[in-house]
């Protein structure tokens, strides 16, 4: 279970400081999956941040299982049982696909072991698995590749930043099934994503607005994305899925 | 047959990874001398008069075989200026594994500085590999300054894996080509310098017949206060592709000087150079972090990618 308590996060700006998270506070109980979606530039990617480590609250408090973590680092979340995708994925030189998955099981893994996450995300596990992780993959393939690295890593929480983005030629079914498997194989694991995607805010369990740093809604898919959709410019600026109109 | 001592194992199994005496043509040079030597049927290695260095003659024609010529030197204070050449028969396809390990535990600085000249005979191809090592807690010095010249005829290919990791004080490289038409060189340079190590690593290629490429691309890491200088130069005197790439990345106090250079001296000559230094992207220590790595264990991670 993850709980913020009065989360902060200020920035210095020319003309003073900003408050990018304001005094946000929330749980995510065991077994969940919660969509935080909200205008760009709301402070959602910041959020997602500051739960994994890579930036340091202001003011507040992170626990998880019930543990304070505020002033643990990225490594130690990490082992606690947080697992992050980047929005942008990150290129290594030299670094190949196998090596990625293997750091993120934290062991020593076989071929046939990695190229099964290669196989979840929708990627042919033989042309990948010896490729590196650089720039001579397509934008789509390291987004996936990314994703399986959090699958590889068999998380508690698993917190995706934009899945969706970048998802070239692969079906959004494809990428909510990874969702869903998640739930199945990982007991009592959470999911966090942020989206502005209808079909990934369709699969939530629980669906939180942030906007200008603030949460300004919480609850359940049924209370929130009947509202969401038939008043919010939030659905109507998402990345167009295959053939979709948005 | 010769024993090796625990060290000369050690040093050999760095440089060539050898284990025991390899098969097929080989000749191991301990403390300046030959200690070991081999020829195949098809491989001759003669030692020149002087003492110091090898003809290696492969016969036209001979495929899939290989020649090991380790040295190893473990005598403190020891210098020596040793003599190598290759000369490669036509059609013939082989892998040369050549290499210098030093451990110098002594106050006299060690040097080995090898003189490699290849031959290359039309449409043959040979794969030379090149792997420098140096431990020893010695105040001497490990200097290798190795000097490789490769003169390729019609149609040959050579691809060449030039590997420095560790322990290496002082070295200055040069390396010379001289390509005739539709011939292809591949250069693979990996270097890593630490402590206060100096290394300079000079490339003069030049493509003089049609058709023929040239591909150079180092990778380098200097870490501590260590310098390395890249100076490579790519002539294209007819049509012909020539590439070059200096990726390095700096930790510490390192430093690097890249010199990439190109001179086209025919309308169709295609050259390309491409260098970038910088310290480790910290969004790629961060990655790493989130997957459970310390960031000592990320930053091992990337430089070890980086230089595989």
């Amino acid at each position: 279970m993850l709980r913020v308590e009065n989360l902060k996060f200020t920035v210095d700006t020319d003309t003073g400081t900003k408050n990018i998270i304001d005094n946000i506070s929330f749980e995510i109980p065991d077994n969940k999956l919660v969509v935080i979606t909200g205008p760009n530039g709301g402070g959602k990617s910041t959020l997602a941040r500051l739960i994994a480590g890579i930036e340091k609250p202001t003011e507040g408090k992170i626990f998880f299982n019930n543990e304070d973590i505020t002033d643990l680092s990225i490594t130690e979340r990490s082992k606690a049982g947080i697992g992050f995708a980047f929005q942008q994925p990150v290129k290594f030189k030299g670094i190949q696909v196998f090596d990625l998955i293997k750091l993120a099981t934290g062991r020593q893994i076989s071929v046939a072991d990695a190229c099964n996450y290669l196989s979840s995300v929708g990627l042919c596990a033989r042309d990948y698995i010896n490729r590196e992780v650089n720039s001579s993959l397509s934008g789509g393939e390291l987004k996936r590749i990314e994703i399986a690295t959090v699958l590889a890593k068999k998380a508690s929480l698993s917190i995706f930043d934009e899945p969706e983005a970048g998802i070239d030629l692969w079906s959004f079914k494809n990428l909510i099934d990874v969702f869903r498997n998640i739930r199945k194989n990982i007991e009592n694991s959470s999911i966090l994503i942020i989206s502005h995607q209808e079909r990934i805010l369709d699969i939530a369990d629980e669906i939180m607005i942030i906007k200008d740093g603030r949460l300004i809604s919480k609850g359940s898919k049924t209370d929130i994305l009947p509202d969401l959709l038939s008043t919010s410019s939030v659905v109507r600026s998402c990345i167009k899925a295959e053939g979709e109109e948005c | 047959m010769v024993k090796l001592d625990e060290i000369q194992k050690r040093i050999l199994l760095e440089v060539a990874d050898l284990h025991k005496i390899p098969e097929g043509a080989y000749n191991i040079r301990s403390d300046g001398k030959s200690v070991a030597r081999a020829s195949s049927a098809n491989i001759d290695i003669i030692p020149r008069e002087s003492g110091d260095g090898l003809e290696i003659r492969i016969k036209p024609g001979t495929k899939n075989e290989s020649v090991h010529i380790p040295v190893v030197m473990t005598e403190s204070g020891l210098k020596e200026v040793v003599y190598n050449d290759f000369y490669i028969g036509k059609d013939s396809d082989v892998v040369i594994v050549a290499g210098c390990g030093i451990d110098n535990c002594g106050a006299g600085d060690s040097q080995h500085d090898g003189i490699h000249r290849f031959f290359v005979e039309e449409n043959a191809k040979i794969k030379y590999v090149e792997k420098h090592y140096g431990s020893g807690n010695g105040s001497g010095k490990r200097i290798l300054n190795p000097v490789t010249e490769v003169y390729m005829k019609k149609n040959s290919s050579v691809i060449m894996e030039m590997v420095q990791i560790k322990g290496v004080d002082d070295t200055n490289r040069v390396t010379l080509a001289e390509m005739d038409a539709d011939s292809r060189l591949v250069v693979k340079e990996r270097l890593m310098t630490h402590d206060s190590q100096n290394a300079v690593s000079k490339y003069d290629i030049r493509i003089n017949g049609s058709g023929a490429s040239a591909d150079l691309v180092s990778r380098s890491v200097a870490r501590d206060n260590s310098f390395q200088k890249f100076d490579a130069k790519i002539e294209g005197n007819a049509a012909c592709y020539g590439h070059t790439e200096c990726d390095s990345i700096i930790m510490d106090n390192g430093r690097i000087l890249a010199v990439p250079a190109l001179e086209a001296n025919n309308i169709d000559a295609s050259l390309v150079h491409e260098a970038a230094i910088g310290k480790i992207a910290g969004d790629q220590i961060i990655k790493l972090m989130t997957l459970g790595l310390t960031e000592k264990e990320a930053e091992e991670q990337i430089i070890n990618g980086f230089l595989k």
